[in-house]
């Protein structure tokens, strides 16, 4: 058999496979994050339970209203995202003049309140939801036995990927976008409703997130804290990234991810330590990471 | 001058007061009760709310109060802290005059707990520590140890899989000083056994994407792969075998340490021939259906052993204060030592001098789907591991209690 | 006339700043007082507790309120103080308590002149980025090292004799030492704020290109203010582990980062009393509610302290009643 740095070609091959699949996942939240961060430029601390919330509604979605998966993966972004919508109009918005500190540490709050009040509601064991009959079974890729829901995970992780890249780089409302994080009293002077496109692009982060929950809600357990370990390894692969920065942001994310799945292989302990180590490294190098402007 | 003679003759005389009517009756005409555990965070579902519901129905059926004495409870969250719970022990110690304290979870927080007990000389009865240490290297005279540990855990479910064909492993392992010592536990009795352990990983506590780790336990080519990790980890775990096709490529998990409230979160579709060691269960037998339908009236959900034995554990405790007639936390210990505990909860249950209290365990196997007949019917007991040949002999103790 | 009112300015501004100066020792006073005499009312422990926290909060609040910079790592520090003297202790049973802190209070301002090289030309969110990161690597550390007993903790931590004959197991010999190294903690930070040192700091904080102009070695000014912070709080963390004779993970972990935000932001940041009230605050709600039936809401009750702070009270407890003072009694 092939070895590659003492692993067989075959093992080597799956966890390159399975970084991807992760690594995916790490895109789609850092994604939302970035949208965020480039026009309002609040560090949105609630990313996590934002997931976490679009994994619920999922899950609760279909106990009480038989809502199913792929009408899930529709309604829950909108729902979630319109929640989202209503943070940025009663709350950040007020602050919104304000060191972007402030905004963080609303966010931070946030996240609190949310997991809190649902550890109470629904315990923290955590609950399963069913993977849709289409997507259950494996794929054989000859070195690995692949799950077809995983395979799913990708796909439609990395087309959500490229249409917000397409949307915010290559259309009109993507420009206005652009223009109002540049210079947004010039907007506003052009006639631009910038508070609006505040809102929505604050709603549209929002989406991405549960839109990740509920892809994740098959894959791991529903539990109110499922957001909270996953949120500061986001957070560190937007700041490898540069943050603001869209492209960074998907291409940091599925490197981080294949990156970790080799860390698990080789020394399986730093697993989780090993983006954190690589954020300090690149921001020794490049203080505005990867993909971001110097300030 | 004479004042402060004064003053001290009466305080050497109140002194001497207190400690006789220490041993003589219930102090402060009330047996006070302390409730901690873990009320909001990861061992919520294992003890939490739930285990305080079982502590007031086993005051409520001993009828309120002993000897005449009222029984009151105090309940806190440690929030899986070792700082907060011991804090909050101390206070109840120092303030309240609390004479037992029960409930107990997490392992750090009940370890420094035991600490605060032994410095103070109070009484805890520990429900839902793993940890065989808490028994072991870190044993006191003022704490029992009541339901289970992580010794007949590994060993029950190692040696039953392996007597049953499954004598090569691969395991997943915890990273922490738990993990490890159950890794060390199930490896000795796998090989004692006669078999072997093909390879090992150790991943970070906690983790929530297994897939890499599965992927590596499929490629070692082992019968068996065992879970030595805990709560959420498991659970984790278990999922992605099974999304992983695992048992249907031949290999079978074993769950070292997983309880009812897990399995019931997984389904059992993820979960089925699942084997596991367990000190209870509720559909064990006619005592423990009766007395978990009465629990189940009240909270909603099926009594996991933690929570039966918070129950167990405070009833035998109170029927040693009303034999002993005080709540002198050595008077009481040493009478609760004498009883033997036969209840709906432990069988053949005695309590040793490092503070162990052993009773028959039972090696269980989750059921199919098709044979489930209920949203709690989870598991079939196969075998029963009786109490003396379940816990780790006192021969190889390390505690400063036992004499080698 | 004229030149009479210019005469008669100094002496007016002297007065009122002399008055100030005495309205300010007579409430320094008054606090010190109050905290001789707290252990006779409230629990001595508790107190303890609190005071801890406090002394965390303001070594926090030098960096934040005085020098701008969000730290989002300050648990690393607070948890290296607190495992090197529980080690130290528990391992060498020679030691005194006070030889213990010392060490662990230098360990910590060792990892702060790491951590401070490595982040301190990074700035706001970078900054508190790279600090969450930092102290990710140490809680790595933490639950890999042998020497902290990973998950179960570090435990049996003797209180021991001061000095070596004043013996630190009653609650109140206890206490007073803890209020000892919170005042001396507290004054070191009151002498830092104030001095010229001070000065530039808040320069800075106020306006970095104009303080760089002006010929300040701006980077070196907040690598010594991050490195006083840092020590505070291993000063912390190492009285706390003597105190209730244990360290633990708990305080390594991320969150603890945050609720040390938390305490400084709804005391006041950059007021020099807002900490210490932030702290008392949190620390007393913690402990109320935690025993209450209200118990499992007690992340939910900081998070609604969190966006209140934010949305109305962002000067804080003590910020908002200064402004409420000024405007009524000036």
């Amino acid at each position: 058999m092939t070895m590659i740095f003492g692993v067989p070609m075959a093992v080597f091959m799956g966890q390159l496979t399975l970084g991807l699949v992760n690594g995916a996942f790490y895109a789609l939240l850092s994604l939302g994050l970035a949208v965020i961060f480039g026009l309002l430029k609040i560090v949105n601390f609630a990313h996590g339970a934002q997931y976490m919330l679009g994994a619920f509604a999922a899950l609760l979605g279909f106990r009480y209203l038989g809502i199913n998966y792929w009408l899930a993966l529709v309604l829950v972004p909108l729902v979630i995202g319109g929640l989202g919508m209503l943070v940025e109009r009663f709350l950040l918005r007020r602050i919104a003049h304000l060191d972007h500190l402030y905004g963080l540490l609303l966010t931070f709050g946030l996240a609190l309140i949310f997991e809190g009040t649902l550890v109470n509601l629904f315990g923290v064991s955590g609950a399963r939801y069913a993977t849709p009959e289409v997507l259950q079974g494996g794929l054989n890729l000859g070195f690995m036995f692949l799950p077809t829901y995983r395979a799913w995970v990708l796909v439609a992780a990395l087309a959500m990927c490229l249409f917000t890249w397409f949307m915010i780089e290559r259309t009109r409302l993507g420009a206005y976008l652009r223009a109002g994080t540049e210079n947004s009293q010039l907007m506003q002077a052009f006639g631009v409703n910038v508070p609006l496109l505040i809102t929505l692009t604050y709603g549209f982060g929002v989406g991405l997130a549960a839109f990740a929950g509920v892809l994740a809600a098959p894959l791991y357990p529903v539990s109110p804290t499922m957001g909270s370990s996953l949120l500061i390894v986001v957070f560190a692969v937007v700041v490898i990234g540069g943050m603001g920065s869209i492209l960074g942001a998907i291409l940091t994310g599925l490197g981080m991810g294949v990156i970790e799945g080799l860390t698990k292989v080789y020394y399986p302990e730093a697993a989780n330590t090993v983006i954190f180590l690589v954020m300090i490294l690149v921001l020794m190098l490049r203080p505005a990471g990867l993909f971001g402007k110097e300030a | 001058m004479t004042l402060i003679k004064k003053t001290l003759t009466a305080s050497i005389a109140m002194a001497a007061a207190v400690s006789m009517s220490a041993h003589a009756e219930i102090s402060d005409n009330e047996v006070r009760i302390g409730y901690l555990a873990d009320m909001s965070g990861t061992y919520r579902d294992l003890a939490g709310p739930g285990g305080l519901t079982a502590l007031e129905m086993a005051i409520a059926d001993f009828g309120g109060s002993v000897n005449g004495s009222p029984i009151v409870v105090f309940s806190a969250d440690d929030r899986n802290s070792a700082d907060v719970g011991a804090n909050t022990v101390r206070e109840w110690i120092d303030q309240r005059n609390v004479d037992m304290v029960a409930g107990l979870v997490a392992s750090s927080v009940t370890i420094a707990v035991t600490k605060v007990l032994e410095e103070n000389n109070s009484l805890g009865l520990v429900s839902g520590s793993a940890a065989s240490s808490v028994t072991n290297e870190h044993c006191t005279p003022n704490h029992i140890h009541w339901v289970y540990d992580t010794y007949p855990l590994a060993n029950g479910t190692a040696k039953a899989v392996v007597e049953q064909g499954g004598d090569s492993w691969f395991l997943l392992t915890a990273d922490y000083a738990f993990g490890h010592a159950l890794e060390a536990d199930v490896t000795s009795v796998v090989e004692a056994s006669g078999g072997e352990i093909l390879g090992n990983v150790r991943h970070p506590f906690p983790t929530s994407d297994f897939s890499s780790y599965i992927l590596q336990a499929q490629g070692s080519g082992a019968k068996i792969v065992g879970l030595a990790n805990a709560g959420a980890d498991t659970v984790n775990a278990i999922t992605t075998a099974s999304q992983f096709g695992l048992t249907q490529s031949g290999q079978q998990l074993a769950g070292l340490l997983i309880f009812l409230n897990d399995v019931h979160a997984l389904g059992l579709e993820a979960t089925q021939n699942l084997l596991l060691t367990t000190g209870w269960y509720w559909d064990m037998d006619e005592q423990s259906r009766e007395w978990s339908e009465r629990y189940f009236e009240e909270v909603g959900r099926m009594p996991t052993m933690v929570q039966a034995g918070i129950y167990s554990s405070t009833m035998h405790y109170l029927k040693a204060v009303e034999a002993a007639g005080t709540d002198n936390p050595e008077t009481v210990r040493a009478q609760m030592a004498e009883e033997p505990i036969n209840d709906f909860f432990a069988r053949n249950g005695r309590i040793r001098e490092d503070g162990r209290m052993v009773h028959d365990m039972y090696l269980a196997q989750v059921k199919t789907p098709e044979e489930s007949t209920g949203e709690w019917d989870l598991y079939e007991i196969l075998s029963t591991i009786p109490a003396e040949e379940a816990y780790r002999p006192l021969s190889e103790s390390q505690c400063k209690l036992v004499q080698n | 006339m004229t030149e009479s009112h210019v005469l008669k300015a100094p002496s007016v501004v002297a007065k009122r700043q002399r008055r100030a100066n005495l309205r300010r020792n007579a409430f320094y006073l008054a606090l010190i007082v109050l905290g001789l005499v707290a252990p006779f009312i409230a629990y001595p422990v508790f107190l303890m507790k609190i005071l801890c926290f406090a002394l965390f909060a303001c070594a926090f609040n030098l960096l934040l309120g005085y020098a701008g910079l969000l730290s989002f790592g300050h648990a690393a520090f607070l948890a290296t103080g607190g495992y090197t003297t529980g080690y130290l202790l528990a391992s060498y049973p020679g030691l005194t308590p006070e030889l213990g802190i010392i060490a662990g209070t230098l360990m910590a301002t060792l990892l702060g002149v790491l951590f401070g090289v490595l982040s301190i030309r990074r700035q706001g969110i970078y900054f508190a980025m790279v600090t969450l990161a930092l102290a990710q690597l140490m809680f790595f550390v933490f639950i890999q090292s042998p020497f902290t007993g990973g998950e179960d903790g570090l435990h049996g931590v003797p209180r021991g004799e001061l000095l070596g004959f004043i013996s630190l197991r009653s609650n109140m010999a206890m206490y007073y030492f803890v209020f000892a190294i919170f005042l001396f903690g507290y004054a070191l930070i009151q002498r830092t704020v104030h001095s010229p040192f001070g000065q530039v700091l808040k320069a800075i904080r106020e306006n970095e290109p104009r303080a760089i102009s002006l010929g300040y070695n701006v980077d070196a000014y907040k690598l010594v203010a991050f490195v006083i912070s840092a020590a505070l709080a291993g000063l912390a963390g190492s009285t706390k582990t003597v105190v209730f004779q244990l360290a633990s993970l708990t305080d390594a972990h991320w969150h603890m980062s945050g609720e040390v935000i938390l305490m400084t932001l709804l005391g006041g940041v950059g007021t020099l009393l807002g900490p210490i009230m932030g702290a008392g605050l949190v620390v007393s709600l913690q402990h109320i509610l935690s025993q209450s039936p209200l118990g499992n809401w007690v992340s939910v009750m900081l998070g609604l302290i969190f966006v209140v702070c934010v949305l109305s009270f962002r000067s804080g407890i003590v910020g908002e009643l200064g402004a409420i003072y000024r405007k009524n009694f000036k």
